[in-house]
């Protein structure tokens, strides 16, 4: 996508880096409802094809470097309504 | 990098979490508000030992038996009731209602557009699903018009209230609506809400995919929050009399009113009561309620007539 590169560039030329996040999941508190896979902004979340104990599918990260992963927004976190889902930050590895 | 498995929430220390997973459908945004809520509480730094939480009937009225706080879970439509008499004998509590629109505007309609004419100083937060979820989905007085009920197979005829309209007319102090989508926006108006002095209103639209969702073409929970994200419209302080809800139509989110600060119910009525009590501060009025507690209550039980006495003769 052209905002992709866009952003890759500009990355490039001033030597920033993305923030990056670290998903954790209460895996059965899930009920399955889908919100944040249908609205994490950089899509990393997908359906897995586990389930969890009470027979719902938990959803599941899928990150491609440099540019499609969480960024810790944390906006999963807020929608999720069963307290299942959160993130906290990545520390730079050193 | 995969999921990593977690044991516990950030939130768990406002949540009994003996009783998770709630009682809520899948994708129902109640549990989203009740986050962003337990979140600005969080944030304003809030005493979960001062805090009580009331709810009343419906769904949204379960929020109370999930909050690591004190709670009361009241009878249909008198969560307002209880919380405004909470607040005057004990001021220095923080009380916040929790219910859905059919238990605050119309089982308990007459309630809250008194309290808020009172500017009575309590958080009131109203999820508005359309419907009446847990009886089966039948007509509310916030169904949009031409929406599909159990109760109004061939579409609604009534016009619904405009909930945020309604309140600010009454003379809240403090008055925004958002949606289970709009969660960060949401987080920081209840902030807002719970640092207000007066009566303070938040109306938050929500998804109920089971009951209402299902007849109105969007059995998904995600398909309500894209109808949001289509026709939400953000404006601060617009006439709240404009927030008309019409269906596949832009409707108007955002803070209503936010008035200066004024003397709340309980405040007018400490003046009134202080040279009866004898007391210097609120506080310590509060602390001698505690103490008296067992008096009172013998004392009001024969005031209503429903003391021991009363029932042997």
């Amino acid at each position: 996508m052209a905002t992709e590169s866009k952003t890759e560039k500009l990355l490039q030329k001033t030597g920033a880096s993305l923030p990056r996040g670290e998903v954790y999941l209460i895996e059965d508190r899930c009920k399955g409802c889908g919100l944040c896979i249908a609205f994490c902004p950089k899509h990393v979340l997908v359906v897995s094809d586990r389930f969890n104990k009470k027979g719902y599918h938990p959803p599941e990260l899928v990150e491609e470097e440099p540019l499609n992963v969480c960024i810790n927004c944390g906006f999963c976190e807020r929608i999720c309504p069963e307290f299942a889902i959160f993130v906290k930050e990545k520390k730079k590895e050193e | 990098m995969s999921i990593i498995k977690a044991e516990t929430h950030p939130l768990d220390d406002y949540l009994r979490t003996e009783r998770l997973p709630h009682v809520w459908c899948p994708g129902c945004g109640i549990g989203t508000v009740l986050g962003a809520y337990l979140r600005a509480m969080k944030n304003v730094g809030l005493d979960s030992e001062k805090s009580i939480m009331v709810s009343g009937i419906g769904c949204t009225g379960r929020t109370a038996g999930y909050v690591r706080m004190d709670s009361f879970h009241t009878t249909h439509g008198r969560a307002i009731p209880f919380a405004v008499g909470l607040k005057a004998a004990r001021p220095e509590l923080n009380v916040t209602v929790f219910s859905g629109d059919g238990d605050l505007f119309a089982i308990g309609g007459n309630h809250i557009i008194h309290a808020a004419r009172r500017n009575a100083n309590i958080t009131v937060i109203a999820i508005n699903n359309f419907t009446y979820g847990m009886t089966g989905g039948q007509l509310a007085p916030t169904t949009p018009e031409t929406g599909i009920t159990t109760t109004s197979p061939y579409g609604n005829v009534e016009s619904p209230f405009n909930l945020a309209g309604l309140i600010a007319v009454a003379g809240a102090s403090y008055v925004a609506r958002w949606t289970s989508l709009h969660v960060r926006r949401l987080e920081k108006s209840l902030e807002k809400a719970l640092k207000k002095r007066g009566f303070s209103f938040v109306e938050v639209l929500s998804q109920c995919p089971t009951a209402y969702g299902r007849r109105n073409g969007m059995r998904d929970p995600v398909d309500t929050l894209k109808y949001f994200q289509k026709y939400a419209v953000v404006k601060n302080h617009v006439n709240p009399l404009e927030g008309v809800i019409e269906p596949n139509k832009p409707f108007i989110l955002g803070e209503f009113v936010d008035a200066p600060e004024e003397a709340t119910f309980e405040d007018k009525l400490w003046e009134l009561t202080k040279s009866e009590f004898l007391h210097t501060s609120q506080a310590e009025r509060s602390e001698w309620i505690i103490e008296h507690r067992r008096h009172l209550e013998i004392l009001s039980r024969i005031i209503s007539g429903r003391g021991e006495d009363n029932e042997q003769s």
